[in-house]
């Protein structure tokens, strides 16, 4: 099967017109195979993207790409369940769950699994597949070593694996706004702040070393996810899947790089010393390594 | 008859007696191992211990609860199956989960046993809430601190699932269970090592007359001379949001604070909350002791109607000062 390359969701709030003019692009330019697309962290900011919503499903659909439906990360408040059940009446597009929640109102319809439902092992891809899942997104956190296990089984269960290979990791999400309390509001009264923070608001401790990066709701990692270097080992293990997490930097290049290394045309080593000239964040493949997330391991460990 | 179950921690066998002789209605503990969601140096229950733990509590009409909430690694399923195996057998009035799989194990295993949700699960809404007990048979759901009780009370109204929420101690203000926070500084995480922000990580280093609290290779807080140095969880530290180096750095996601939502026994009541949880397997017995008991008199004067005692725990919460956390709308 030819390896997908995926294109997450646009994780930060974007104005919509930027956020139109992207997807336009990717469905031009950006040699991806699959698109997901949904405002996944802040019920508050979908409003904005509903109006262009069908246009952009629809260019990239034009342009040959998969496109996918994400659910919300986290569904508690009526607002949030409500824009779950909405989201969950367009049957058109295949869906990838990000809570529990929408998983149980996606029974008996084709959908993925998302990296915000903990799938951790082998018995738990067993029960997602029984339960008509077609594909599994991993959580960033997972070793080299559990990611093979899972690729494995994973096939077995006729699941398509997938691994996040770059992007700023997700860390956690909350039902507090981080954006809104750093600005002295409430989240009820939060001015759509984060909108000042295309690529995530950089949070850095006491030292003023940089360490976190916060999206609303959301915490991610301040360095970039950047697993090219590994791609021929996932590749190994039975991964099928890559996905790519928007940033504010030409996406464009950033697929095609990846691109070219799932093609055998680059080296991902080749692609990481690209990804160092595109962009003064650091970048990350610790969780992967079995380290902390924040660390880079430099030369590729011995194959599992 | 009380309207809410007292539940209680215990992370050694002293702290379960402290906490059945002080009024628990039922203790949760777990094994002293990575499957359980505090797994610390010197904390925690033997099979033996366990045995023993059961003997106690059921002879004062206690219950035990065993929680195995961290996800099992992929690859090496078998301690997590074995935890709720042993569970089983040795009698334990319910086991708490909160991976996929291992609830999909023990309601095939073992059908007689009482499966709760745990709040590493992280199920805030109705939707989720079914598919738990539709597919599982989870009986209980320990909710995650991102509702507020308006919000409980809904959900109460639409599932037949009991529910059980933190009323004390230690807080999260990320949702429990998709966080790596700690995994991300340290490499070790809740969801797969059970630790947090682990003290095998931790440094104090002295700059002058200030004291800086590290993990992993971050500064998480530093305190002025005659400031308590607390404890550097990821979560509650002083970091500069906007990035750079500030004078005035801010508790950005929390304070060093901790939960106390006795006030709110009323609405907890009115949303049909059945069980009230304290959290604090990693406290001493006199601790235990201490809290258990304070919120039996609150709890039992609550249910005679009586004016709910004022707690003398102000020694007791992290940096002295309590919050009713997520439970109400503006902390958001």
């Amino acid at each position: 099967m030819k390896p997908t390359l995926t294109l997450g969701p646009v994780l930060f709030n974007w104005p919509v017109q930027r956020w139109r003019d992207f997807y336009a692009r990717i469905a031009d330019e950006a040699p991806v195979d699959a698109v997901v697309v949904g405002e996944i962290v802040c019920s508050k900011r979908a409003p904005f993207l509903a109006p262009v919503m069908d246009e952009v499903i629809g260019r990239l659909a034009a342009a040959g790409k998969e496109v996918w439906l994400a659910t919300p990360i986290l569904v508690g408040s009526d607002r949030e369940r409500t824009a779950m059940r909405d989201l969950l009446e367009c049957d058109l597009l295949p869906m990838e769950a990000n809570d529990m929640g929408a998983l149980a109102l996606l029974e008996g319809r084709r959908h993925a699994v998302g990296p915000f439902i903990n799938s951790y092992n082998e018995a738990t891809l067993a029960w997602l597949a029984g339960r008509g899942a077609v594909a599994v997104s991993l959580p960033a956190e997972l070793p080299a070593a559990a990611v093979a296990t899972m690729a494995k089984m994973g096939t077995a269960l006729g699941l398509s694996m997938e691994v996040q290979v770059f992007g700023r990791a997700p860390l956690a999400i909350s039902a507090r706004c981080y954006h809104a309390r750093a600005h002295g509001l409430h989240k009820d009264g939060c001015q759509f702040v984060c909108g000042n923070d295309p690529d995530g608001m950089p949070v850095s401790t006491v030292d003023g070393q940089p360490f976190l990066s916060v999206n609303g709701t959301q915490t991610l990692s301040h360095g970039y996810l950047a697993l090219a270097a590994e791609m021929d080992r996932l590749l190994a293990m039975g991964i099928r899947r890559f996905r790519l997490s928007p940033q504010d930097l030409d996406m464009v290049a950033v697929a095609k790089a990846f691109r070219a290394v799932l093609d055998g045309e680059r080296s991902g080593p080749d692609v990481v010393a690209e990804l160092r000239r595109m962009t003064g964040v650091p970048l990350e493949n610790g969780f992967f390594h079995n380290m902390a997330g924040v660390a880079y391991a430099g030369a590729p460990a011995p194959a599992a | 008859m009380n309207p809410f179950e007292l539940i209680c921690p215990a992370g050694n066998p002293a702290a379960l007696r402290a906490a059945v002789d002080a009024g628990a209605d039922a203790v949760y503990l777990g094994f002293r191992d990575e499957t359980n969601a505090r797994n610390f140096p010197g904390l925690n229950f033997s099979r033996a211990e366990l045995a023993e733990a059961v003997a106690y509590a059921h002879a004062r009409s206690v219950q035990v609860f065993v929680a195995i909430n961290t996800y099992p690694q992929a690859g090496n399923l078998a301690p997590w199956q074995r935890a709720v195996d042993d569970a089983a057998r040795l009698k334990a009035d319910a086991v708490i989960l909160a991976d996929l799989g291992l609830l999909d194990y023990a309601a095939r295993h073992h059908p007689e046993l009482r499966l709760h949700l745990s709040v590493q699960a992280s199920a805030a809404n109705a939707e989720a809430i079914r598919l738990y007990r539709d597919a599982f048979r989870v009986r209980r759901v320990v909710l995650p601190r991102v509702l507020t009780v308006p919000e409980i009370a809904r959900l109460n109204a639409e599932v037949d699932v009991e529910t059980e929420v933190f009323v004390f101690g230690g807080l999260c203000p990320m949702a429990e269970g998709r966080c790596s926070l700690s995994s991300y500084a340290t490499g070790l995480s809740p969801n797969k090592q059970g630790v947090c922000s682990p003290a095998s990580h931790v440094r104090y280093e002295p700059r002058g007359a200030a004291l800086a609290s590290r993990l992993g290779g971050f500064t998480i807080n530093v305190f002025g001379a005659g400031e308590p140095a607390g404890y550097p969880t990821l979560c509650k530290g002083r970091f500069v949001p906007g990035g750079g180096a500030s004078a005035d750095p801010a508790y950005l996601f929390e304070e060093p604070t901790s939960l106390n939502a006795l006030e709110l026994l009323p609405d907890l009541k009115a949303a049909k909350v059945c069980a009230l949880k304290i959290e604090g397997r990693q406290r001493g017995k006199a601790y235990i002791a201490a809290v258990v008991a304070a919120y039996r008199r609150a709890l039992d004067a609550f249910a005679r109607g009586q004016p709910v005692p004022s707690l003398d725990l102000d020694a007791m919460v992290e940096g002295g000062s309590q919050t009713t956390g997520a439970y109400t709308r503006a902390w958001r």
